[in-house]
């Protein structure tokens, strides 16, 4: 309607269609890894590598399951990846916007000091850390411990910038008058500084969980053994055995990436925001 | 508004005396902070420092002392580093631009009001953006397996030849780029539509009325609208290649001959495979000089053109 009157419709549908099958072969190559993996989690190892290749799911999923289990402990290694993820995500939500309300709602001696350095850091490579975090977790004594993952990125600077700007849109004379009423500082923070956030919080724990599911070099530096192993190291362990059984591979690709989609079909919005860090609004 | 403070607190209870006094405006600030400065000290500042102390010692005995520059003249001397910057600047130089362009083509499309059902196509596009890069990096490996993957059978069922994608020093790379631009293409394009969404209908209501065409409102509006946009995306994209290690980890672990060996592979294998902490804290010292100085240059050409 709003284009140039001199498209005719027939321009205009031939156009339509390029548009769709371009769109079309981008869907398809979004997509058919996906749809991949689950052919290979229901198939054989032999299957996948088939000539032709089967293309239809399988009936061999428990197999691979019970294969996977065994070489890996699959239970346990998605146990593993669970509690780090979550309790991380926990434990950093909570740091993060206690620091976050404080940089956005109060004045105090240091804040802006110590919220430039935070920005600062953002600017380098977390891998320059790798060597002394290594070094200060052997001094503890704490390699191959669920807190050696879980504790080096808790105050993650780009999760307390996102709680500081959302923060300041919290009315001051809100906080003044619960003040008033003669509420306590932490009864603020916890019954109408966080409720009101809570777009912003599930946002950003979407963020900080996603990162620690995935996380891979640092887990991979700490954990050296397989009943500690999160789901990226322990499938890239899988990877560097010569006899790959590709059955085992693919559920377990599966396995860590299943759960995180459905989650993202349903929460679209807070998802895409969370993962972009807050960057696009809508 | 100070003075919540004195509050009449003579005459409370011994209780809420005490906290009266710890817990006021002032001081909550500072008990708020404390968790993620002690977190962040430990585990971000003292490190960053250490490192760079680290990067002019060497490990005598077990021991550490200092050696001056040596570790840097080593690495400027290496021809493993030399080596392992080229690829890693080569997958920048070439994946980036490739992805970006792809990104903005496919928001445009998206944003275009000839297209309908755009919030399947988004999500679609987005999909990859949730997978981890070690769980991408697997998938491919198989899709590309040289004998048996599926797109070699494509390839062979339309009458071309078998590409050795994991096994040849140049179509690794490909194989690289290809899982990298697969993986977050979809995320710059969510970038990037957003920032389409917010560029002025009227801009293109009146090119329209002057006569210009689909294409020049593209490079004549769409291109300098975005272009802020397109610069954060382009950062960001160039600061995550040139920390490129899960993928070059995972689906050809350097090799063949080091053609995928990336910066921080190199950095990996000298200090966790070798444990010289040294020499792999001036490898990431040199990374840190690299991204900074690019990211400078970046955000210079964006805002000094027009």
């Amino acid at each position: 309607m709003s284009t140039s009157t001199a498209n005719t419709p027939k321009k205009h549908l031939s156009k339509k269609i390029v548009l769709y099958v371009l769109l079309a072969v981008g869907v398809i190559i979004s997509i058919f890894p996906f749809y991949w993996m689950v052919i290979g989690a229901t198939n054989p190892s032999g299957e996948i590598f088939g000539i032709p290749p089967s293309l239809l799911p399988g009936t061999y999923l428990i197999e691979n399951f019970i294969n996977l289990n065994e070489s890996i402990g699959i239970l346990r290694v998605v146990f593993n990846s669970l509690f780090i993820a979550i309790s991380f995500t926990v434990l950093s939500l909570l740091i993060c916007s206690a620091a976050g309300y404080a940089f956005a709602k109060f004045k105090f001696k240091g804040r802006d000091v110590i919220f430039f350095v935070l920005l600062l850091s953002m600017m380098i490579p977390y891998h320059v850390t790798l060597i002394p975090l290594f070094r200060i977790f052997v001094e503890l004594n704490w390699l191959n411990t669920y807190q050696a993952v879980i504790l080096p990125q808790l105050a993650y600077p780009f999760a307390i910038f996102l709680m500081r700007q959302n923060m300041q849109a919290i009315p001051t004379t809100l906080l003044e008058a619960a003040r008033v009423d003669g509420a306590g500082e932490f009864r603020i923070f916890f019954k109408i500084v966080l409720p009101t956030m809570r777009p912003a919080l599930a946002a950003v724990a979407i963020f900080l969980f996603m990162f620690q599911w995935n996380n891979f070099i640092w887990p991979l530096v700490v954990l050296n053994s397989g009943e500690m192993y999160t789901l990226p190291v322990a499938l890239s362990s899988l990877v560097g055995l010569s006899d790959i059984d590709y059955g085992q591979i693919m559920l377990g690709a599966a396995i860590s990436v299943v759960p995180i989609m459905v989650f993202f079909l349903v929460l679209q919005k807070q998802f895409i925001a969370g993962i972009l860090g807050g960057s696009v609004k809508e | 508004m100070s003075n919540m403070e004195n509050v009449n607190s003579e005459h409370a209870q011994e209780k809420t005396k005490t906290k009266k006094k710890w817990i006021t405006p002032k001081t909550f600030p500072y008990i708020l902070v404390f968790p993620a400065v002690l977190l962040f000290v430990v585990f971000t500042v003292y490190p960053v420092i250490s490192s760079f102390l680290l990067s002019f010692q060497a490990s005598e005995g077990g021991v550490m002392s200092f050696v001056g520059f040596q570790n840097y003249i080593r690495l400027f001397n290496d021809g493993l580093f030399y080596q392992s910057l080229i690829n890693t600047f080569t997958i920048l130089i070439i994946q980036v631009p490739i992805m970006i362009t792809l990104a903005i083509l496919l928001a445009v499309m998206l944003n275009s009001a000839l297209i309908r059902f755009n919030g399947f196509f988004r999500v679609s596009f987005f999909l990859p953006s949730v997978t981890a890069l070690v769980t991408a990096s697997i998938v491919f490996i198989i899709l590309l397996d040289g004998n048996y993957g599926i797109v070699n059978y494509v390839l062979s069922t339309i009458g071309l030849e078998k590409v050795s994608w994991l096994n040849d020093p140049f179509w690794a790379k490909v194989s690289i780029m290809l899982v990298v631009t697969w993986r977050w293409t979809g995320y710059n394009m969510v970038i990037l539509l957003a920032g389409l969404q917010n560029v002025s209908q009227d801009l293109y209501e009146s090119a329209s009325i002057d006569g210009a065409g689909k294409v020049r409102q593209f490079f004549y509006i769409t291109l300098p609208q975005l272009k802020p946009v397109i610069l954060f995306t382009v950062v960001l994209s160039t600061i995550g290649t040139l920390q490129l290690f899960d993928e070059p980890y995972i689906l050809t672990n350097g090799g063949p001959n080091n053609s995928t060996l990336t910066v921080i592979m190199y950095l990996y294998d000298q200090g966790f495979r070798y444990f010289d902490f040294g020499y792999a804290s001036a490898i990431a010292y040199v990374l840190v000089i690299i991204i900074a100085v690019l990211s400078w240059i970046q955000l210079r050409l964006g805002s000094d053109r027009d």
